[in-house]
């Protein structure tokens, strides 16, 4: 029977007396009711038993399979490299430009906290860069959750740890860190605390550096390199501060692939701290910002005119009288006041000689010339920031003959180098790019000129450096080619002549140009070196020639002691087929101081 | 083994050899390790709380040596005595009921205790025991005399204690009572169909009290999606089973018990598990167990009705308690404010607990009958 069996498990002694007087007690309804109450009292006890056991075997389950071990570990490991979810991004030879690093971010359970005062005052000795009031306020919260601090450093959260405050947490993340800091950093970008990027490369490239973390596929490789980016913003910042200008940007491409090597816009932000700075900082120059670019336009003037076959080399404008349009006057800077030749426009910028040019053209090519280059929509790039060009409403006569010398039309740098890059390169649009690309993955291209064209621009920019404006670009044994430009900017009231935008172009070596390079500089004051000028031919281009002198020994370029010194020869060297014209015009040039 | 000899005739020498000296041994026993785990967790709460390092080691160490009076001196008593005592005890404490809501004081959201003469009381505690010997008495006194209306006045005591409690509010409390009170009846021959009805009442009372109180909704949401609010103790607890292995970090070793807020009470048990270990939490399983179904074995081998219900009511008292303290510490049911028998810090639920197995060593006790004869 099962109750006796009951019984013997526990052996109380009274049942076995029960047991010797069977029921003695039990009659009636008050027996019938005991003998139920037993048979449901043997329901309770087995369901009791049954707690009790499952009791033991929830304890033994936890304690002896929860394997604290291995779950402590994970914790602190918390993820390993693996998991991370975001692909880092190199430069062209493998530099680190950002990475992501798993760190510790603080944060609170308020309704954990025993002491609020306490809390507040070990943290901030721990921390002492918290803000005590937002602190006391978060740890006073009625909520459960509540961020303190995002990435913590190692020796941080060691000393957070330390503390032993319950309610105060640590929660394992990855940051987002730029090793190179400001060096590149409006193309690279940054992410907010979630690791979302939000602008550059980051923000460009978001879903793709996802993936690539994901399928393992490794960085993602820019075209950029930290050599020449380091080059370009170190003597841009240099001249940022010896003219005291607002501003600069820079970059250098390889004209013959279409790669960016480096792009600076000064100032600049450190990504690690991106919100660190002004909104200004953060603004991308060389790409976002669009600027009457001035007399560097003469490039693409001239290249137009000389391609359609308006007129040659040997053909030339009378540049004695400014012109006068409606209520303006067009009037030379560096004046002459005489017949120039083709050549002599280009290399005195002559804004007169530019702007007949043009009018030779007619409004009709010069549009569609500049739409060619791209001039006219926002250019396909590889980053977020790109900025819309401001192309006048009317084109009119004067808008023609202004545009022939850069005001009128505002593009970015970035537009300018790309259409300047196939002025030189023999004649191909190539859309800039900031991956790297392989030998043969270079796009194609449009091309936009003859090639012979760009044979003459690059003997003409090449006059510049050795007898034009642009001398102080001059590198020995680089053979630099460029324009310089200075713009007046723009203001409500009209343009300004104390505020300018200035600027040189320049490719080297000239007889195949293997690097496009161009400063800007926003607003720069002249010096006593200068003799007051701020014109680009004073600032912007000894700034080219300064980076050149640089980077040319960087990328295995030695300086050529064959090429000749002096202009005509050079021109003959580089325009053999033209060398007669360019000579007559040299020897005009050599008899003007 | 004893002093007493067979045929000593003395009231201490019938106790001795009349008493369920095992069950004694067992509830001693579990006095003990609570001693020891006060002493292991209690400090740290105490420090976190601002009072001496031994505040709840000292006090706790004034209740045990009175709870063992108490135990010992409720033992010696007849089943006419204890049902006597216990009634009076439950007129008492339910006037305290009354008062606590009006005049007692609150901590953390819920009105409990009650200041007599300088002693903090927790008057429910003491409404679980005496309740469970008077309803025993109202049952029996029904089945044996058809005419006395035991079952409703059980039944309406039953609902004006459930009232007071959910005025304080305290669910785990109001759970103990039901859940002693329905065995009870279940035993005392209720019909099936009132089986199912009250069941389903039972049920419909814990939607209710999930819909209308907040913090009865707030810890059943977190149980059954730990993702949602604060599931810290819980978690907290759960981490020191699996820290203490099978054979525990080691006396004095723990780290829970500086986080856990309750470590001395609701949460004592988790202390165990991470200082002792697995081996010594099945030790304290085993001794509630082995007290529980004891208990049930004894109330099977009752002939009289009243003290097969009382001792079963108290049986079911103790080990309800036990089970849902650990239950909760294991993370199987909802956080509940429940004390672990004879081991949480607590004068009140000592004291009450005393009370209650002496009635169930009183009631037990060979011979014990005779004494009812009156």
């Amino acid at each position: 029977m099962k109750q006796l069996d009951l019984q013997h498990a526990f052996a109380p002694r009274s049942p076995l007396r029960i047991q010797a007087r069977p029921d003695l007690w039990l009659e009636g309804d008050t027996k019938r009711a005991v003998e139920q109450g037993r048979r449901r009292l043997v329901v309770a006890a087995a369901a009791f038993a049954f707690a009790f056991l499952v009791l033991a075997l929830r304890a033994s389950e936890i304690a002896v399979g929860g394997s604290p071990g291995d779950d402590t570990a994970a914790r602190s490991a918390g993820v390993n490299a693996a998991s991370f979810e975001r692909a880092d991004i190199v430069d062209r030879n493998g530099v680190l430009l950002a990475s992501t690093l798993p760190t510790a971010s603080l944060y609170a359970n308020p309704a954990r906290i025993l002491d609020v005062d306490e809390a507040v005052a070990a943290l901030m000795g721990a921390l002492p860069g918290l803000d005590q009031d937002e602190v006391l306020r978060k740890l006073s919260g009625k909520g459960t959750f509540a961020w303190i601090k995002r990435g913590l450093s190692p020796a941080q959260e060691s000393a957070v740890h330390a503390l032993g405050l319950p309610g105060i947490q640590f929660q394992r993340e990855q940051r987002r860190v730029y090793p190179q800091g400001a060096l590149a950093a409006h193309i690279v970008g940054f992410t907010d605390v979630d690791n979302q990027g939000l602008a550059g490369i980051e923000k460009a490239f978001d879903d793709e550096l996802r993936r690539l973390a994901i399928e393992g596929e490794g960085p993602l490789t820019l075209s950029l390199d930290v050599r020449l980016q380091q080059v370009l913003r170190d003597e841009l910042a240099k001249s940022v501060a010896e003219f005291r200008a607002i501003g600069g940007t820079g970059m250098i491409v390889d004209p013959k692939t279409g790669e960016i090597l480096a792009i600076a816009s000064l100032p600049d932000f450190d990504p690690n701290h991106p919100m660190a700075g002004p909104d200004e900082a953060r603004f991308n120059r060389a790409t976002l910002g669009v600027y009457e670019m001035g007399s560097i336009f003469k490039v693409f003037t001239t290249a137009m005119a000389l391609d359609g076959g308006k007129v040659g080399l040997v053909d030339g404008y009378d540049a004695s009288e400014p012109i006068r349009v409606a209520r303006y006057t067009i009037s030379d800077s560096h004046a002459k006041s005489r017949w120039l030749s083709i050549p002599e426009i280009f290399i005195y910028s002559s804004n007169i000689g530019a702007a007949k040019m043009a009018m030779d053209v007619g409004a009709e090519g010069q549009k569609s010339f500049l739409k060619k280059l791209g001039f006219f929509r926002p250019p396909a790039f590889d980053l977020p920031e790109v900025g819309e060009p401001i192309v006048p409403a009317t084109w009119g006569d004067l808008t023609t003959m202004t545009v022939a010398f850069g005001h009128g039309l505002a593009i970015s740098p970035l537009q300018t180098v790309t259409a300047f890059a196939a002025m030189v390169n023999g004649g191909t649009l190539r859309t800039l790019t900031l991956l790297r690309r392989d030998a043969d993955a270079v796009a194609p291209g449009t091309a936009v000129i003859k090639s012979t064209t760009s044979d003459a621009m690059r003997a003409l920019l090449r006059l510049v450096v050795m007898a034009g404006t642009g001398k102080s670009a001059n590198v020995p044994g680089y053979a630099v080619g460029g324009k310089t430009g200075t713009a007046e900017k723009a203001s409500a009231a009209g343009y300004r002549k104390d505020a300018l935008l200035s600027s040189f172009i320049g490719a080297f070596p000239m007889d195949d140009p293997r690097y496009v390079v161009l400063v800007t500089l926003d607003e720069p004051k002249g010096t006593k070196a200068t003799y007051g000028y701020a014109t680009g031919g004073w600032t912007a281009a000894p700034t080219v020639a300064r980076i050149i002198d640089r980077i040319g020994p960087l990328v295995g370029m030695a300086p050529r002691a064959s090429d000749p010194t002096d202009p005509t020869e050079a021109a003959e060297a580089l325009l053999p087929g033209d060398h007669a014209v360019v000579g007559s015009t040299l020897a005009s040039l050599s008899a003007v101081p | 083994m004893s002093g007493f000899d067979r045929a000593d005739r003395s009231v201490l020498a019938r106790w001795w050899w009349t008493v369920d000296r095992w069950t004694l041994a067992a509830l001693m026993l579990l006095a003990a390790v609570g001693a020891i785990l006060i002493m292991a967790a209690s400090p740290s709460v105490a420090e976190r709380i601002g009072v001496a390092p031994f505040h709840f080691i000292e006090r706790q160490f004034v209740f045990l040596p009175l709870s063992l009076g108490v135990l010992l001196i409720t033992s010696l008593a007849s089943p006419v005595t204890v049902r006597r005592v216990a009634l009076a005890c439950l007129a008492i404490v339910l006037g305290l009921l009354v008062l606590t809501p009006l005049v007692g004081t609150e901590i953390k959201g819920a009105t409990r205790w009650i200041a007599i003469g300088g002693l903090s009381i927790q008057a429910s505690e003491f409404v679980k025991p005496c309740f469970a010997v008077t309803a025993a008495w109202l049952f029996a006194s029904q089945r044996g005399n058809p005419s006395f209306p035991g079952n409703l006045l059980s039944a309406g005591l039953y609902l004006a204690i459930v009232a007071l409690l959910v005025l304080q509010p305290d669910v785990g409390m109001v759970a103990t009572v039901t859940a002693v009170w329905g065995t009870q009846f279940f035993l005392a021959g209720l019909r099936m169909v009132w089986v199912a009805l009250l069941a389903t009442i039972a049920v419909a009372g814990l939607i209710a009290g999930y819909y209308t109180m907040s913090h009865v909704q707030d810890r059943i949401d977190q149980f059954l999606d730990p993702t949602t609010g604060d599931t810290y103790q819980a978690d907290t607890a759960i981490m020191a089973f699996e820290q203490g292995g099978l054979f525990g970090r080691g006396p004095g070793q723990g780290v829970v018990k500086d986080i856990l807020p309750d470590a001395h009470a609701d949460y004592i048990f988790a202390v165990a598990a991470e200082e002792f270990g697995l081996i010594a939490c099945l030790g304290i399983i085993a001794l509630f167990a082995f007290v529980t179904l004891r208990g049930f074995v004894f109330a099977y081998a009752e002939k009289r009705l009243f003290a097969l219900l009382a001792v079963t009511g108290l049986s079911v008292q103790f080990g309800i308690q036990a089970i849902i303290n650990m239950a909760v510490n294991l993370r199987l049911m909802p956080a509940k404010g429940m004390t672990l028998p004879f081991i949480s810090y607590g004068g009140s639920s000592l004291i009450a607990l005393a009370l209650g197995m002496g009635f169930l060593l009183a009631l037990t006790r060979r011979n014990a009958e005779q004494g009812a004869g009156a």
